[in-house]
């Protein structure tokens, strides 16, 4: 398989995770596009392992930190967005405005 | 057999562990996790405590740099290098840890009624602070991520720690542009991965200068990895999170974040850019050199309109990241750069942590409101600061005029430096640029003066309820003044032990 | 090649065999049986209580701390698998290893144990 088949998949993933971010307004949203994005990442990373024959496995290695960090992420995020709900009433990030932006 | 299963038969290389290198965070991670039983096992052991064990973890990572002081290599295959910048930043980094425990342990305590935020606060300092230390070690981008991720992911929680809706506002915030910088990030080292066929800074190096390697992915992987860490310093077009953060964040951790995640950013900065990817100068120095025209200026100007000192202090952090954008901008070609950004780092990071520590000091002042949404931190409650509560006020003048860069208080030779490289790298008009923002800023720094000292006090100032003992903040302040002006009056030392930061990657 | 195609045919052969047999089962009953509905016959069963509300109610989420340790812990046994991998080859030092990545782990579950959030509501 050419190299350019997965950039370009990952490429139209990122972007989608990016559109995602930029677009939704609801935080548990965002915390799924950000999430496209990683995996997108992660899509490139193991492309170029396989690509390059790396005989550290560099990319695949990171893929796995990546996808350990990712998990970390989400339960932060997500503990995060939950304690806003409980005093707030909403996810939606265009009301949680008490500070100007 | 598998196909896969036939790439494994060949004996993976295994990195000699090399425990001396990395025993400084090695202690800041055992004192983090004894730290955490403690408060797990512990559940009654007062703020006083907890700081001391705190303090008691940071000497001893301190004993262990200076041990480790003249060891200069590269260990684990490249993937932690010891050289002057790890050095620098170690010692910088812990002295700032070391303030903001003094910060944290104040918190937002008042006579008789001791501050509610929970105190996972102290080991989440230390797993911040390891990370920190480990991102300005890190010579493999692997490293430089899961360093940044520990930084950032302890940050995220210590936000939101109290529970200010402004608080946990801006931990909302900081994580959802955090985590959306991380990826940009790290789609930059994927591309410079493909392009150099290496993740470890050493090999990239010499992959740039190699010219059969892929020059678009490369590029392409350089712009990302740009943006990533133009996120994580707060510069100009990637500022937006800055203000809101530092305004909301409880006063301790805000200046934890202004002056260490500063210290380590700019390390690991300087450490890729130019260190690994000084080969490709030409190509990211424009870059980097209108970023921070942006970012010096922008900072400033809106630093003017702002009403809120906490606020201000954020516009006024995104300014001076400017400035060490300028040394970043020189450090490729010209040596000084990397000294004079790091020598930049440590006065800038005592002169933000003092005035953070007078806007604690000030807010804790008047009755409590534990029902605001944020803290007391508007410019108002700064009239006739003078008057009332003069040491806090001539500290403020201090760090006020630092960070204005009035002669001979630290700020200046800060600036003075950075300016000097940027000018021998040939970017004199970014110097100019830089000097012009400086006079911007001496506006807003100023006005804070001109409040406390010549605007009368606002109501009856008998009837300004005490703030209690500050035992811890008093000791803080006392500590960053003197720094402040102590490297005023005497510059060379640490300009000389910075100049030993100069040869990246040793 | 055909070996590989061979062996995955056999599951594939299996699969539908399984989904046949379900099929004609519940077919054959269906038909056999006779239909007379009653309202209480078409309750939900809620082992003898009465049903309350629609199925759309809102239910408090108690388990969702539960929920990111158990996200946060399974992702970390990706690790496990590379290690499992190499284990042979390097010996004594790569259990040693693990027994640190895993000590730490175990730190931080005793510390959400001491927390209380592993009691059940």
């Amino acid at each position: 398989m050419p190299l350019m088949y997965p950039l370009v998949f990952a490429a139209f993933l990122f972007s989608a995770g990016v559109y995602g971010v930029l677009a939704r307004r609801n935080a548990v949203m965002v915390l799924m596009s950000i999430e496209l994005m990683l995996n997108a990442v992660n899509v490139n990373l193991v492309a170029f392992n396989a690509y390059l024959r790396d005989e550290l496995v560099s990319g695949q290695v990171f893929a796995l930190f990546v996808i350990a960090v990712a998990a970390a992420e989400v339960g932060i995020g997500l503990a995060i967005v939950l304690l806003i709900f409980r005093n707030r009433e909403t996810v939606n990030i265009d009301e949680v405005d008490l500070l100007r932006w | 057999m598998h196909p896969l299963a036939q790439a494994t038969t060949q004996p993976l290389p295994l990195p000699e562990v090399d425990w001396r290198a990395i025993a400084p965070e090695l202690a800041l991670a055992v004192a983090g996790v004894v730290l955490l039983l403690v408060v797990a096992f512990w559940p009654r052991a007062g703020r006083g405590v907890l700081a001391g064990l705190t303090l008691a973890g940071l000497a001893a990572a301190a004993a262990l740099t200076v041990w480790n002081w003249d060891l200069e290599r590269v260990a684990f295959e490249g993937a932690v290098s010891l050289d002057g910048i790890t050095r620098y930043a170690r010692a910088v980094l812990l002295a700032v840890g070391a303030l903001a425990t003094l910060m944290v342990a104040q918190g937002d305590s008042r006579e008789g009624e001791p501050d509610d935020s929970p105190p996972e606060v102290f080991p989440l300092l230390l797993f911040a602070l390891l990370g920190m230390v480990l991102l300005a070690a890190a010579s493999d981008l692997l490293v430089v991520f899961i360093a940044l991720e520990i930084l950032s992911l302890s940050l995220y929680v210590m936000a939101g720690e109290t529970r200010r809706l402004a608080a946990q506002e801006a931990a909302m915030k900081y994580f959802l542009l955090g985590a959306f910088s991380s990826a940009f990030l790290l789609y930059g080292i994927a591309l410079c991965y493909g392009a150099t066929g290496s993740t470890n800074l050493l090999e990239i190096a010499d992959a740039t200068g190699d010219p059969t390697a892929d020059g678009t992915l490369l590029l392409a992987g350089v712009g990302l990895l740009a943006v990533g860490f133009l996120f994580k310093v707060s510069a100009v077009p990637f500022h937006m999170w800055t203000p809101d953060v530092y305004q909301g964040t409880p006063t301790p951790v805000a200046a934890f974040m202004a002056a260490a995640t500063k210290v380590a950013g700019f390390a690991v900065f300087l450490r890729v850019f130019a260190g690994a990817l000084g080969g490709l100068v030409v190509s990211w120095r424009p870059v980097i050199a209108g970023a921070a025209v942006l970012t010096m200026l922008v900072g400033a100007a809106l630093a003017v309109v702002q009403t809120d000192l906490k606020r201000m202090l954020a516009y006024s952090s995104i300014s001076h990241a400017g400035y060490l954008l300028v040394g970043v901008a020189a450090a490729a070609t010209v040596p000084a750069g990397v000294s004079a950004s790091m020598f930049y780092l440590l006065t800038y990071a005592f002169m933000v942590m003092g005035a953070f520590m007078v806007v604690q000091y000030v807010s804790r002042l008047g009755p409590p409101d534990d029902d605001a949404i944020g803290e007391r931190s508007s410019l108002e409650d700064y009239r006739g600061l003078a008057r009332r509560h003069p040491w806090a006020a001539g500290l403020l003048a201090v760090f006020m005029l630092a960070l204005t860069g009035i002669p001979p208080l630290s700020g200046f030779w800060a600036k003075y430096y950075v300016f000097l490289a940027g000018i021998e790298a040939g970017l004199t008009w970014l110097v100019v640029v830089a000097v012009i923002s400086s006079v911007i800023s001496a506006f807003f720094y100023l006005r804070v003066l001109v409040v406390a000292y010549l605007q009368e006090p606002v109501g009856d100032p008998g009837a300004e309820t005490a703030p209690g003992r500050t035992p811890a903040l008093g000791v803080a302040l006392g500590l960053a003044g003197l720094l402040t002006v102590a490297i005023g009056l005497a510059p060379e030392a640490l300009i000389a032990a910075a100049r030993s930061a100069e040869r990246i990657l040793g | 090649m055909t070996t590989y195609f061979q062996a995955y045919g056999t599951f594939a052969a299996l699969l539908v065999l399984s989904i046949a047999f379900v099929a004609v089962a519940f077919g054959a009953n269906r038909l056999l049986r006779p239909n007379r509905p009653t309202p209480g016959k078409l309750t939900t069963y809620e082992s003898g209580m009465d049903p309350v509300g629609t199925t759309w109610s809102q239910t408090q989420i108690r388990y969702y701390v539960f929920a990111f340790l158990f996200v946060i812990f399974d992702v970390e046994s990706v690790f496990l698998f590379p290690w499992a991998l190499v284990f042979a080859d390097i010996g004594v030092a790569a259990f040693w290893e693990m027994v640190v990545f895993i000590g730490v782990l175990a730190i931080g579950l005793l510390y959400a144990f001491k927390k209380g959030v592993l009691r059940w509501a």
